[in-house]
């Protein structure tokens, strides 16, 4: 079976700055990626280009069967991307936001106050997004990405902001999703935490996996090594 | 999910969100209630100038108005990276323009219902021929909604939007002001038949402006 997301020698420039400078990637089904690095690095950006967002410029990059460089939308309704704002209407309730991406996906209201009751938003459904905490936002960002269903969950720094309760539920929902099949991408700089529950790691540096990074190979024949993967 | 429904979902979001929000009726229709007595002030007392100018006021008024309900419908986009939402969803782009411009248009007829009262009132203005005067206003608020929702999205992700999509879409709506107000004049004089011409111009920018929306709205959007 082929991957999920397939990255060979990505190139991506905003405006002139070559943000994604050769990224080789793979994430398979049920797989947790951590993807790290320091400021500027590129992560989000990557985030965004495997969600379709921004265009790739040069290199392969096939997403859920999509080939991005033909075709960015095909394959949008089957991932979500949960980022460091909840892509929610601030005059809208939990519970508005939440319906509104699963009517938007061809899912039922029921779906959505399903998706509610299991992210413990019930109480504050009636509650307007504008009127919500930092962590609350989090969490509902959360559920507007799971109500879709996603088979890739695309996750851009999703501890921050968390209490500690949140964190730990955050990670149930991880190992839920993993366990279903949902291939995970998450972007971090909170290593410690996202280390315990993710299947690997891979740097980038500057826009760039490491060198000789092809996913698929092992340049340096040890078993277990992959290229461009810290543990 | 069939256009219309996709349309109805966006369309659906949009005027719950105004209904929330109030911007319309608290600060779009003050806008235009001042704005008809300032031009009451400038030009003159005299109810009889007032009358004649009426329908060129109303529109103009409602066009000025237009342009702060096309900001709004793309401002609650920026928020929270909402657009992101809208782009990944999987709605069809041309369902996504429908729905704004459905939206836009709802809230452009409450307003101009309620300023039509205000004419009425303040100016002393008699409605003269409905029928026309109610077609010309359908055909040119549809025309500025899908005009509106157009220029909206390709200005959206451009900092200085308020001032751009005046300076973009003015010109392109003078068809629908001179349009307009001819209709409403004839309708007001009871000249039918020369209002209608200017009713069939409105239509077609509306036509025009919806096929043209439907189609470059989705590059737009992910351009945007």
């Amino acid at each position: 079976m082929s991957p999920v997301v397939r990255l060979r020698s990505v190139v991506c420039l905003l405006g002139r700055f070559p943000a994604l400078a050769g990224v080789d990637l793979d994430v398979e089904a049920g797989e947790v990626v951590l993807l790290s690095g320091g400021n500027g690095a590129g992560k989000t950006t990557l985030l965004r280009v495997v969600a379709g967002l921004v265009p790739v410029h040069q290199g392969a990059a096939e997403v859920l069967g999509t080939d991005l460089t033909r075709d960015r939308r095909g394959h949008r309704s089957r991932l979500a991307l949960v980022g460091q704002e909840a892509a929610a209407y601030d005059d809208l309730t939990v519970l508005e936001n939440v319906r509104f991406a699963a009517r938007t996906t061809g899912r039922s209201d029921a779906d959505a106050d399903t998706v509610v009751g299991e992210l413990g938003l019930t109480p504050l459904a009636d509650v307007r997004h504008g009127r919500l905490s930092t962590g609350q936002r989090r969490r509902l960002g959360l559920a507007v990405g799971l109500v879709r269903r996603p088979e890739l969950l695309l996750l851009d720094e999703p501890h921050a902001g968390l209490d500690v309760p949140g964190r730990a539920f955050l990670d149930g929902v991880l190992a839920s999703a993993s366990d279903s099949g949902t291939a995970v991408l998450i972007a971090s700089h909170e290593l410690d935490l996202v280390r315990p529950v993710a299947d690997r790691e891979v740097v980038l540096t500057n826009g760039r996996t490491p060198p000789g990074d092809d996913p698929t190979g092992d340049p340096t024949g040890e078993p277990g090594s992959e290229p461009g993967v810290v543990r | 999910m069939s256009i219309w429904r996709e349309a109805g979902i966006v369309a659906g979001k949009d005027l719950r969100i105004e209904r929330r929000a109030r911007v319309v009726s608290q600060q779009i229709l003050p806008f235009g209630v001042i704005v008809l007595l300032l031009f009451a002030f400038a030009l003159d007392p005299d109810r009889g100038v007032l009358r004649r100018v009426a329908p060129g006021l109303f529109w103009v008024t409602v066009l000025l108005s237009a342009l702060l309900a096309i900001s709004r419908s793309f401002g609650i986009e920026s928020e929270n990276a909402a657009r992101d939402g809208l782009r990944l969803s999987g709605l069809d782009p041309s369902s996504v323009f429908l729905g704004k411009a459905l939206a836009l248009a709802v809230e452009l007829a409450v307003f101009e219902v309620l300023l039509t009262a205000g004419i009425v009132v303040l100016f002393d203005v008699h409605l003269g021929a409905v029928v026309p005067l109610a077609l010309a206003a359908v055909a040119a608020t549809v025309g500025l909604a899908a005009a509106g929702t157009l220029y909206g999205v390709l200005a959206a992700g451009i900092r200085a939007r308020e001032t751009l999509v005046p300076v973009l879409m003015l010109p392109v709506v003078a068809p629908v002001l001179l349009g307009a107000t001819r209709a409403w004049e004839a309708s007001i004089d009871g000249a039918t038949s020369d209002a209608w011409p200017w009713v069939g111009l409105l239509g077609v920018f509306a036509v025009l402006f919806v096929g043209i929306g439907m189609l470059a709205f989705g590059p737009l959007l992910e351009e945007s």
